[in-house]
């Protein structure tokens, strides 16, 4: 059972998929009953991950590793560690709470748009485990098709101008990526004459600083696309405001962590040299920065509810690529725990617009006003969503955007003092929306009749509210379960600076 | 039973109660949509459409049904609550004064554990902030303070409250934000003050804005809480700077790293750093300049939360933080200056806003900033155990006259003007009465809490090496205007004519005994607790009287000696003639200010027209707030974060994602032309190859005809021409 452990969190969901086919696409009851099944068991079939993982031991667990398509040297190399596994769970929790939003939100074509989800599910998945280059392509690309179909088919008024851009935005991206995996899988053939994606093989190879450095850029703007980064972004405000809810809950959640993941898993590890230059660090934080700023000041301008929360993403994000090219523990666990944060919390808003968005059917700010009112509990839980975002203390968005910080002063005090500024920003523009829309009186009286969260809707904030406050309170486990690779990755990056960490941590002298 | 171990319960009581509103609140005191919830023009609309029903003007009425009798267990579960953390906070304390060190931590677990970092000495260390508890004499004091005071604010609260919807949701948050100011109070480190000191900015957040239907309670609230972030920024920077210069965040571990003579003193620049940031993020929470604009329009929750802001928590925050990290403010005495400098400055500038103003909560909400101006000063100057010793009394007669000041309001039916009241004093005599005695206290009158602990400040100014003679006059001016608009404020509530119409005036009744008797209390407070710390030259008394100082002397002392012995020697005949003349003087000046606002808001009442008129531009810039507001406003909020908001939103639609588009309409224009060029010069080709093919093939197609008989006569005539062709050779 745990030999396969990782093949079947990612098969679950294609399962449930196969399941769907069988079933006519008129019984929608049916369907999206089928459709909760796969995206919960998909969720609990991954939960023996939180328990089995070994948080001190080295390198990959769960591994699996099987030939695939020999005279290419592609394998099925399946394997986990800290980093993969926390946004493995986030990426089953949320696909699941995903569907679970779907519920009434989608009437139309439901078999198809199940399936979607589903090969969505399975795909993202296969990019967090992948161990080779080639497998971890092919998943980064299956992820495309069906997003660009839920955008595309079951989006808002502007659903095609936002799908084909986004498309054509990541698609971009992929290729120049493919060349430089082709860069990598060449080199290394030429130095030890087999042919091979193997991630961990391809660390051996010795590029020349200057041939990493254009391989750099050519992953930077694929990755940079898809976190996105400042000026890569816009593609992201229009396919979020026009993707249904539970594509831009996976989106925001699931989706953008695929960048940052990438520059973790690849940039930083293939090529230490490149991303340790001076240039690359100093580009790469500035533009991190700017987008910091710049996606909290637009947010606070927007008229458009979700509008205003993808910007609010472009601001957070850039705390993750900030800290990962602050280049040391701190900075990179930081980002992690940020990644996941933002995956709860920016989750949970798209959800509370979703919500809204089910009943009204219009996302203007301006048609709202005072619904604390008509809907106290959904109130409370946009005040909890609002306050994990903008990073209370003792709720989890503190815990990554300090983290970050500390890493980032650890380099140069005034990336700090800036974030800092993002920081003080983001509160503001969060706080001006839930004033808009939540204070004061009723203005609007389609809003008055308005039904309060209902059960089903409680139980999709639920398991976000308790994550939440867990990473709040109790940061601990996340701490230990990326000091291992982390501390790998900065030592390949900048070797010497840290002391190694021992495999088996003494967990009790650490606290004195 | 060892009542120390145990102080990590003292804050978690509130949160209990918290929790238990957040849960089952509503059941406890159901509610259906606020009356006040709908827009006056919607309710009309709904109105007229429910004609017949005739029940247009009922609505104002619908807070008032009646109460389920589960509504009272809200307030006495959340009083109980706190009674729990004040019990054990005394308990505590008791056993603390019995410790030797007289300090004591309790560790929960690790909270924070973050991974290895370079600090600025090369060394390697890993921050690790912990969800640990420390009681010293210090937050001993606080802990009293704030749960004593909060729980008195409870009580209040049960009568007070009682007509308004919403009332669990009050009670829980009032819960909220005990428990975040114990844990600021009772943490063992910066970081988890910090937790303590975000969370009292949110229940600012939630309490300011209380009644949400209300904008401009929205706005206040909004503007408390972003205020206080900016402050926060500073809070997070100082820690982070702290924590690469020390290698710790732990309250007891950067002290000892302090005091080690042994220490490298290279790192010293970074402590004035340190201690500027800190004290910017004070300025915010403890409402100082530049960031006090924030209090004022704090009065926009419920009295009892203006009450609890300005007294108990909040406010008191920056002090404490300041008091506590006095070690590292002993080590930068340019900051030091500037904490001094902004305080006096603060405490003037605040006192002349208060000198105009009309609303009762506003006089008092700007006597607070001035009142901290006073604590900041003494910290400035290096007094520190004298700014907690304030803080301590100020948080009984503020209060008590915020408390009063609501119980006036709910007299009045909700009128806060000043220039509508007037002669209540027998109308609502306990109220009176305890007002009476809070405006002493504040004013300074000998033998009143104020007095003890505001003259102190004022004798340190002078007396301490980092005082000057400037600040004390700044200090004692700023003494003579606060005498004088306290006693403007009582003055026109409670004496003279009654200016209100006639129906307010025959509603006038005393609130309830729920009301009163924390009033009392509070007053009592205000007379007895500033005995704890007289002046020194008052040397007759026992020790009791001097406790005070002696109490907080663990966390106060001098940590280094220059500053100690610079303080302790000199000529001490000379200084107690200085001292009792000094007292002297401030007493009478603080009489004079009332005589003087008697004189003027009684005897003489067309004085401040004629002073208004006199000085139109002085009065409006007063009345307008030095228009502080107004440029933050302006610069910051409109220009600066929404101008920028615009500019950056337009330029990402017309540049960044110009781009963009512009690459796809590229794209367009270049596919367009690879359309034009395929389809008439690279199909064309195929097509004019095609064309000429048929053209060319036009005679064989002659041929082809299709009949089976011509291909046979053509066959027959091509066998023939073959043989005449071949045949001939």
């Amino acid at each position: 059972m745990t030999d396969n452990l990782l093949s079947i969190i990612l098969l679950t969901p294609l399962a449930g998929l196969l399941a769907l086919l069988f079933i006519p696409s008129a019984n929608k009851q049916a369907l999206r009953l089928t459709a909760n099944i796969a995206g919960f068991l998909g969720f609990l079939v991954s939960l023996p991950l939180v328990f089995g993982f070994d948080r001190f031991a080295e390198g990959y667990q769960f591994v699996e590793n099987f030939e695939w398509i020999p005279f290419l040297g592609a394998r099925y190399h399946l394997g986990l560690d800290g980093i993969s596994l926390l946004l493995v769970m986030l990426t089953t929790l949320m696909g699941f709470l995903a569907i679970l939003s779907s519920w009434n939100a989608i009437t139309d074509r439901t078999k198809s748009y199940y399936a979607m989800l589903l090969l969505l599910q399975t795909g993202m998945i296969g990019v967090f485990l992948a161990l080779d280059f080639f497998l971890f392509y092919v998943f980064w690309e299956i992820v495309l098709v069906p997003m660009y179909f839920l955008i595309g088919v079951w989006g808002g008024p502007r659903k095609l101008y936002a799908a084909i851009k986004f498309f054509l935005y990541t698609l971009t991206g992929s290729v120049l990526m493919l060349i430089a995996i082709l860069v990598l899988y060449f080199q290394y053939h030429q130095e030890f004459g087999v042919y091979t994606f193997g991630i961990q093989e391809l660390l051996r190879i010795s590029l020349p600083v200057a041939t990493q450095h254009w391989v750099f850029w050519l992953l930077f703007v694929a990755f940079a696309i898809k976190v996105p980064m400042f000026p890569f972004h816009t593609w992201l405000p229009d396919a979020h405001t026009e993707a249904p809810t539970a594509g831009s809950v996976i989106l925001a959640a699931v989706l953008l962590k695929m960048g940052t993941y990438g520059f973790v898993r690849f940039s930083l590890p293939l090529l230490p040299d490149a991303s340790n230059t001076a240039t690359i660090v100093q580009v790469v934080v500035a533009l991190s920065l700017v987008g910091i700023l710049y996606g909290a000041f637009v947010s606070l301008v927007q008229q458009d509810w979700k509008k205003l929360v993808a910007y609010s993403s472009v601001s957070h994000l850039g705390f993750c690529t900030l800290g990962i090219f602050a280049l040391n523990p701190n900075g990179i666990a930081g980002s992690i725990i940020q990644q996941v944060n933002h995956g709860i919390s920016t989750g949970m808003l798209f959800l509370i617009v979703g919500v809204i968005y089910e009943r009204r059917h219009t996302r203007e700010i301006a048609e709202y006003g005072g619904l604390a009112h008509v809907m106290p509990k959904f109130a409370t839980v946009f005040a909890f969503a609002m306050l994990s975002s903008a990073g209370l203390p003792m709720l989890n968005g503190f815990v990554g955007e300090f983290t970050i910080l500390q890493g980032a002063f650890e380099r140069n005090p005034l990336w700090a003092a800036l974030g800092v500024i993002g920081i003080v920003l983001g509160a503001a523009y969060l706080l001006w929306l839930y004033q808009r829309t939540m204070l004061g009186k009723v203005t609007n009286r389609k809003n008055l009749g308005l039904a309060d969260l209902s059960w089903r809707e409680m139980a999709i904030f639920a398991p976000l509210i308790v994550w939440a406050l867990w990473i709040g309170i109790y940061p601990k486990p996340y701490f230990e379960v990326l000091e291992q690779p982390v501390a790998r990755i900065v030592e390949r990056v900048r070797p010497g600076v840290y002391p190694p960490v021992p495999p088996a941590r003494n967990v009790e002298a650490a606290t004195r | 039973m060892n009542f120390l171990d145990l102080i990590w319960l003292i804050p978690l009581f509130p949160l209990a109660g918290a929790a238990v509103m957040l849960l089952v609140g509503r059941r406890l005191d159901p509610q259906g949509i606020s009356p006040h919830a709908l827009d006056e023009s919607l309710r009309e609309e709904l109105a007229q459409e429910a004609h017949g029903h005739a029940n247009h003007g009922h609505d104002d009425h619908d807070g008032h049904h009646p109460a389920p009798p589960t509504r009272k267990l809200v307030g006495v579960l959340c009083s109980g609550f706190v009674l729990l953390s004040v019990l054990l906070s005394i308990a505590a304390t008791l056993q603390l004064a019995g410790l030797s060190t007289r300090s004591h931590e309790v560790v929960l677990y690790d909270w924070i554990a973050a991974l290895p970092m370079v600090l600025t000495n090369g060394t390697i260390a890993t921050l690790n902030a912990q969800l640990g508890f420390l009681l010293d004499p210090l937050s001993a004091v606080m802990i009293l303070t704030v749960s004593g005071i909060s729980f008195l604010i409870h009580i209040y609260s049960i009568g007070y409250m009682e007509h308004d919807g919403g009332y669990y949701r009050f009670f829980g948050y009032l819960n909220l934000f005990v428990f975040f100011m114990l844990l600021l109070v009772l943490a063992n480190n910066y970081l988890l003050l910090f937790v303590g000191w975000e969370g009292v900015g949110l229940c600012s957040y939630l309490l300011i804005g209380f009644y949400f239907h209300k904008k401009s309670a929205g706005d206040a609230g909004n503007k408390a809480f972003l205020v206080n972030r900016i402050g926060d920024a500073g809070f997070l920077l100082a820690t982070m700077l702290l924590f690469v210069t020390f290698g710790t965040v732990r309250f007891t571990e950067v002290n000892a790293a302090v005091a080690s003579p042994g220490e490298p003193l290279a790192a010293w620049g970074a402590v004035a750093v340190i201690c500027f940031l800190y004290f910017f993020a004070s300025t915010g929470k403890s409402a100082q300049f530049p960031l006090f604009v924030w209090l004022p329009d704090a009065m926009e929750g419920p009295t009892p939360v203006s009450a609890l802001i300005h007294a108990a928590t909040m406010v008191t925050a920056g002090v404490y933080l300041i008091a506590r990290s006095n070690a590292l403010f002993q080590l930068a005495p340019e900051v030091s200056i500037i904490v001094a400098t902004v305080g006096a400055a603060t405490a003037l500038l605040a006192a002349t806003i208060a000198l105009v103003q009309m609303d009762i909560k506003r006089v008092l909400a700007y006597s607070t900033v001035s009142q901290l101006g006073f604590m900041f000063l003494a910290l400035g100057v290096g007094a520190y155990w004298v700014a907690v010793f304030h803080l301590f009394t100020h948080a009984f007669f503020k209060a008590l006259l915020f408390l009063g000041s609501g119980s006036v309001i709910h007299a009045m039916g909700g009128e806060q003007d000043m220039r509508n009241m007037g002669a209540l004093r027998d109308k609502i005599p306990v109220t009176f009465r305890t007002m009476f005695v809070g405006s002493l206290a504040i004013a300074g009158i000998p033998g009143l809490a104020g007095f003890f602990s505001k003259d102190e400040i004022l004798w340190q100014t002078v007396s301490s090496p980092l005082g000057s003679q400037l600040l004390y006059g700044v200090g004692l001016a700023t003494a003579a205007l606060t005498a004088f608009y306290m006693w403007r404020m009582m003055f026109l509530t409670f004496y003279g004519e009654p200016r209100m119409d006639a129906h307010t005036a025959a509603h006038v009744h005393e609130s309830p005994a729920v009301m009163t008797v924390p009033l009392v209390i509070l007053a009592a407070g205000s007379i007895l607790v500033g005995w704890l710390g007289v002046p020194k030259v008052w040397s007759a008394l026992p020790a009791l009287f001097h406790s005070f100082e002696h109490w907080l002397e663990p966390v106060t002392a001098p940590t280094i000696q220059a500053v100690g012995e610079a303080h302790s020697h000199g000529d001490d005949h000379g200084h107690e003639v200085l001292e009792w003349s000094l007292m002297a003087l401030s007493v009478a000046i603080a009489l004079a200010g009332i005589a003087v606002a008697r004189w003027v808001y009684l005897v003489n009442q067309a004085v401040p027209e004629r002073l208004q008129a006199k000085a139109p531009a002085l009065y409006r810039f007063l009345w307008n707030k030095w228009y502080l507001d107004d440029f933050y406003n302006a610069f910051f909020v409109r220009g600066l974060a929404l101008g920028g908001g615009r500019l950056m939103s337009a330029m990402d639609r017309q540049v960044v994602d110009g781009g963009v588009n512009g690459a796809g309409w590229l794209t367009k224009a270049i596919s367009s032309v690879s359309i034009w060029w395929d389809t008439y010069v690279v199909d064309g080709a195929v097509r004019l190859t095609a064309f000429t093919l048929r053209v060319v093939s036009i005679p064989v197609r002659l041929a082809q005809t299709g009949s089976l008989q011509g291909y046979a006569l053509m066959i027959v005539v091509g066998i023939l021409v073959l043989m005449g062709i071949f045949g001939r050779n």
